[in-house]
């Protein structure tokens, strides 16, 4: 199984990637998915995070087959 | 009931609201209260002169984040109605962005809910706009204004 990680805007320019399949047997943290999918950059404090297009707190266990998503704060409107 | 469109074009949201009140005259009796929002692309922001915009979205998260602050709506506020139109993709300065419109028994749960969506969606729907100045610089907004 894999986890799906997403990243937009200006987060996916200045990572330059926009997605990433991790490949995961268990449960993983989202400080873990950010890391294995972000090249071990630290998690910038105003990133928001989606699981299964979901908001999450950075606590929550992310499973496999799961999409995790990091973006910028939201600008639409 | 709730409806909410997501559109790559450009729409006027005056026509919309003209199909939609056809649409639901046989229920117009019932709502005493009808508040809209209409969001237009300005051409400025920050004190620079804005040529156009590229609004980008999180397809599937986007449209599941307006249903629900739409659904918490109608129930919040015991509505009849409530249509919520957004713009992605490329946009010109005067454009349509975003059109909410309300309907309710009363008037005050229809101010108040359109309002309240607005705001909920400006904090927590999936869109992220990216300004061409005139200048041809290119940079992501990032911040709402305060309101």
């Amino acid at each position: 199984m894999s986890v799906k990680v997403l990243f937009f805007a200006s987060l996916r320019e200045r990572l330059g990637v926009g997605q990433v399949m991790l490949d995961a047997t268990g449960p993983l943290s989202v400080a873990e998915v950010w890391q294995r999918s972000s090249g071990g950059a630290a998690l910038p404090t105003n990133v928001l995070v989606s699981i299964n297009h979901e908001y999450a707190d950075v606590g929550k266990q992310v499973q496999p087959g799961d999409e995790v998503a990091f973006f910028p704060p939201v600008t639409g409107g | 009931m709730v409806q909410v469109e997501l559109l790559d074009i450009p729409f006027d949201p005056w026509t919309y609201l003209a199909d939609w009140q056809g649409h639901r005259s046989q229920q117009s009796a019932r709502s005493g209260a009808t508040a809209v929002f209409v969001g237009v692309m300005r051409d400025f922001n920050e004190g620079d002169d804005v040529r156009e915009m590229f609004l980008e979205h999180y397809p599937g998260m986007t449209e599941r984040q307006l249903e629900q602050l739409a659904t918490d709506a109608m129930q919040k506020w015991l509505l009849d109605d409530v249509l919520l139109v957004h713009r992605v993709g490329n946009i010109s300065p005067s454009q349509p962005i975003v059109l909410v419109a309300v309907w309710s028994a009363h008037r005050a749960a229809a101010f108040d809910a359109c309002r309240q969506i607005m705001e909920v969606l400006k904090h927590t729907a999936p869109f992220w706009k990216r300004e061409t100045l005139t200048d041809g610089s290119v940079r992501w907004v990032e911040n709402n204004t305060p309101g």
